[in-house]
């Protein structure tokens, strides 16, 4: 029996989270075969093909797929899965993910778990629920398991001694009841939040959009990626796509610096499973220090640039 | 154009989680409950649709107990025209409502559909795709804006990288994102000419719907408290501390 994993990509680059789906795969069933959708992005499959555990790489390609319509590849992993052979199908709890596999679960007619954090055995589950409050676990009584996973969770699977063999396949055609318009997106060179070692975030304590690259800079002298607490981006300093929470992204680098964050239950569920976390805030108060290993009580506007000086 | 609102009643936002001690779920007896937040937004994209002329009816409908017929009420003083409340336990799983949803599209023939994208008790962020994927209806998650016009919904879409725009050809099911707008507060005279707008009861029979059992929870427990570490004096400590102790800085 096999396991299919939905690649995480941008059409050039295959994210490292499809590493840690691959081995959770692997716990679901004997082989795991990657599927890569989009367009112009024979490369991506290529870095698939290289990954341990990997048998099989599907490609399945169109100019018009680029942006990853839920409606194509959605039936694109429905037919693959039909096989008879298909015990799982895999994504990461990514826009993209969500987009996609509740389309999957439901053509299926299967249930679909969202956020596995873990796999205590081939029927069951662990996620949370109730915005990180409370973990539930869960018996699937499914013959094919469809589930997002949290790639920070997970192990992330290393490089294969000889690539897999891959096998162009079409990708659906479009009906032309959606069509992709336009994309605007942040095109940072900075590392993508998910997958980066260490993450700084800044929360409405920067008081402005200019404070925000005192965070910035930070970011850039540690290799860091950027975050923000919602009241940041509510307030209009950062675009959403940098939120961390759980309405945001989920975050578990191994260092994660909070400045100017209070802390509210909706960010901590976005960042407490981080390995480190260090906290700079003002008020001695602030919640952020009952999660934080690190506290700093201090003005950040000191603090931060001293801070980025003795790095 | 008809819209259709599909609204979940869950725990107050506000209210603190507790876990029954016999860890077999959250309690919520005499819990207050409230509209699910997500799907106060959806419905409040409906009622601007209809403000601005583009919508000639929202209908609202919920799956639940009899207890979801508080919130259809509410969502009619926010300015819904009609409600459906379909009968069924209040722990159904997203497939088993995205299946009652789908019977009551077949029924309502809405030229919309708009859900929030998830429900903050089970964080499922499924009914609206299941509910596209079962009806072959296009779909856009996460919604940061919405305009109708011509027959087509252009909507703004929340992706990782920043925002991506669709437009789809109606009907269509949309999800709202937490950014779509800021829902309103009712007002009384509302509240009190909602009390008159007509709830309408079915139940999955009725709809000509077959549920299945899909999952089994086995327990739901407190996740790992994080102890708080220590205060450290100054930046100098930090950066030595984060150096030598947790060893994550070069």
């Amino acid at each position: 029996m096999k396991a299919l994993v939905l690649a995480e990509h941008d059409n050039k680059h295959l994210k490292d989270a499809t590493r840690a789906l691959v081995n959770a795969g692997l716990r679901l069933a004997d082989t795991v075969e990657v599927v890569v959708t989009g367009s112009d992005c024979a490369v991506v499959a290529e870095a698939a093909a290289n990954i341990a555990g990997v048998s099989k790489v599907w490609l399945a390609q169109a100019p018009d797929a680029a942006h990853q319509p839920p409606e194509r590849i959605g039936a694109l992993l429905v037919a693959l899965a039909g096989d008879g052979q298909t015990r799982a199908v895999l994504a990461t709890s990514s826009a993209n993910g969500k987009n996609i596999l509740p389309r999957v679960a439901a053509l299926l007619d299967v249930a679909q778990l969202s956020d596995v954090i873990a796999i205590e055995d081939a029927n069951t589950f662990v996620r949370p629920i109730y915005a990180g409050n409370a973990l539930a676990t869960l018996v699937s009584e499914d013959p094919i398991k469809v589930l997002t996973l949290r790639a920070s969770s997970f192990v992330e699977a290393g490089n294969a001694d000889a690539p897999a063999p891959m096998e162009n396949i079409p990708l659906p055609e479009g009906d032309g009841r959606s069509r992709f318009v336009s994309e605007q997106l942040s095109g940072s060179a900075r590392p993508e939040l998910e997958g980066a070692k260490i993450v700084i975030s800044g929360g409405r304590g920067l008081g402005s959009a200019e404070n925000f690259a005192l965070i910035e800079r930070l970011a850039d002298k540690l290799g860091a990626a950027v975050g923000a607490s919602r009241a940041a981006v509510d307030a209009g300093y950062v675009g959403n796509e940098l939120q961390v929470g759980q309405t945001g992204r989920v975050v578990a680098p191994d260092l994660y610096i909070a400045i100017g964050i209070s802390g509210a239950i909706q960010h901590l569920a976005g960042m407490k499973d981080s390995k480190v976390i260090v906290a700079i805030n003002k008020d001695p108060e602030a919640p952020i220090f009952q999660v934080a290993d690190y506290g700093l009580v201090a003005d950040l506007f000191t603090a931060v640039p001293e801070l980025e000086a003795q790095l | 154009m008809r819209i259709l609102v599909a609204v979940k009643r869950t725990l107050d936002a506000y209210i603190k989680v507790r876990i029954k001690t016999d860890n077999s779920g959250v309690d919520l007896s005499n819990a207050k409950m409230a509209m699910n937040p997500f799907c106060e937004i959806a419905l409040e994209e409906a009622v601007r649709l209809k403000e601005k002329g583009v919508a000639s009816e929202v209908v609202v409908v919920s799956i639940g107990s009899d207890k979801v017929v508080e919130q259809l009420r509410a969502a009619m003083a926010l300015g819904a025209d009609r409600a459906i409340h379909v009968q069924a336990t209040d722990d159904l799983e997203s497939l088993s409502v995205a299946k009652l949803l789908k019977a009551v599209v077949g029924r309502e023939q809405p030229s919309l559909i708009l859900l929030g994208k998830q429900a903050i008790d089970s964080d499922n962020n499924q009914v609206g795709q299941m509910l596209a994927a079962l009806c072959d209806l296009p779909q856009a998650t996460f919604a940061s804006s919405v305009e109708v016009s011509d027959g087509h919904v252009t909507v703004s879409r929340e992706v990782d990288g920043g925002a991506q725009t669709l437009q789809l050809s109606l009907p269509a099911v949309v999800t709202a994102d937490l950014r779509l707008n800021e829902p309103r507060y009712a007002k009384l005279p509302d509240i009190m000419k909602a009390k008159k707008k007509p709830v309408e009861t079915l139940d999955a029979q009725a709809l000509g719907v077959q549920l299945k059992t899909h999952l089994r929870s086995v327990k739901v427990s407190e996740p790992p408290l994080r102890k708080a570490g220590i205060k450290v004096q100054n930046v100098s400590e930090l950066v030595a501390r984060l150096r030598d102790e947790a060893k994550v800085l070069p």
